[in-house]
């Protein structure tokens, strides 16, 4: 439990919130992110703008924030490329199968009290378990 | 323009959120998950934080307000039913997830960061998306319906 931040966490997660709300409340849009990334593939007019600049956002945030906290993204864990391009690609197809990410279910749909996304919070959160007992415990950590 | 601004605002803001709560650390997300090593709750407390401000606001806006302040309408999910769908795409999506670090959130704003590894990820990640949804329009085009009836309508986040 060394890198324990409940403090800081909580922080975070009021501002995701306020986010989040900010969007619901001025645009009238859930803040999940791989249904805001999957709907500029679906093409509709009208509908493109705000998802490409609801992004533009997110990676600013990163350029900014990294000016100052570095050590903020830091990458920690042992993966190789070839790990994170299946890891990439398992999230992509997985969160358009199943229609929401750690955001659009975890935040928003448990926030709605949603059946549909509090059953595939417990679905995501249950593999994502099992893939770091599998990583860490019996193959050391590394993979 | 303004509602440019407003979704611009909206992922600067969840960007900072993400940087502050340590969730652009996958070292943490895989902690959270690490039950018999060195356990990390930090990301219970994110979600805790985020869902603190997100459920109440969401019930008294969906409750009291005809409309969002820029839009016409709010475009929420509708559908209640759980479908094999919903659970295997989860379920595949959190492989990805143990096996990264990664989310879809935490992913872009760390591309912004300067990540290679995010960078990695992200590629593979728009190519898994594009993937998806190009093999659901040729369907569509074969069978002259919308197979993808969930996306077509509306998502759940």
């Amino acid at each position: 439990m060394d890198s324990f931040t409940p403090v800081a966490s909580t922080l975070g997660g009021l501002l995701i919130g306020v986010a989040a709300a900010g969007l619901l409340l001025f645009h009238g849009r859930i803040a999940g992110i791989s249904g805001i990334a999957g709907g500029i593939f679906r093409r509709e007019p009208g509908d493109i703008a705000w998802r490409v600049m609801f992004l533009v956002g997110l990676f600013t945030a990163g350029v900014v924030w990294s000016a100052f906290f570095p050590l903020d993204y830091a990458f920690e864990i042992d993966r190789s490329t070839a790990a994170l391009v299946v890891a990439g690609l398992t999230v992509g197809v997985g969160t358009q199968l199943g229609s929401g990410c750690t955001s659009g279910h975890g935040v928003c749909g448990i926030g709605r009290l949603s059946k549909r996304s509090t059953v595939a919070t417990i679905s995501f959160m249950a593999t994502a378990a099992i893939t770091v007992f599998i990583v860490n415990e019996l193959l050391g950590g590394s993979i | 323009m303004k509602i440019k601004i407003g979704a611009f605002l909206g992922g600067l803001v969840f960007g900072i959120g993400l940087a502050i709560a340590g969730m652009t650390q996958p070292a943490k997300i895989v902690g959270f998950f690490d039950f018999f090593g060195s356990w990390d709750p930090s990301l219970g407390f994110v979600m805790g934080g985020a869902l603190l401000v997100y459920t109440p606001v969401y019930r008294w806006a969906v409750r009291t307000w005809q409309h969002p302040i820029w839009a016409p309408k709010f475009s929420l999910p509708t559908r209640n039913d759980i479908d094999g769908r919903l659970i295997v795409g989860s379920a595949i999506f959190g492989i990805g997830w143990g096996l990264g670090g990664y989310c879809p959130g935490p992913a872009f704003t760390s591309v912004g960061a300067g990540s290679l590894e995010a960078l990695t990820f992200c590629g593979a990640m728009l190519a898994g998306v594009g993937l998806y949804q190009v093999f659901m329009r040729g369907r569509e085009n074969r069978t002259g319906e919308p197979a993808d009836r969930q996306a077509a309508a509306m998502i759940d986040g």
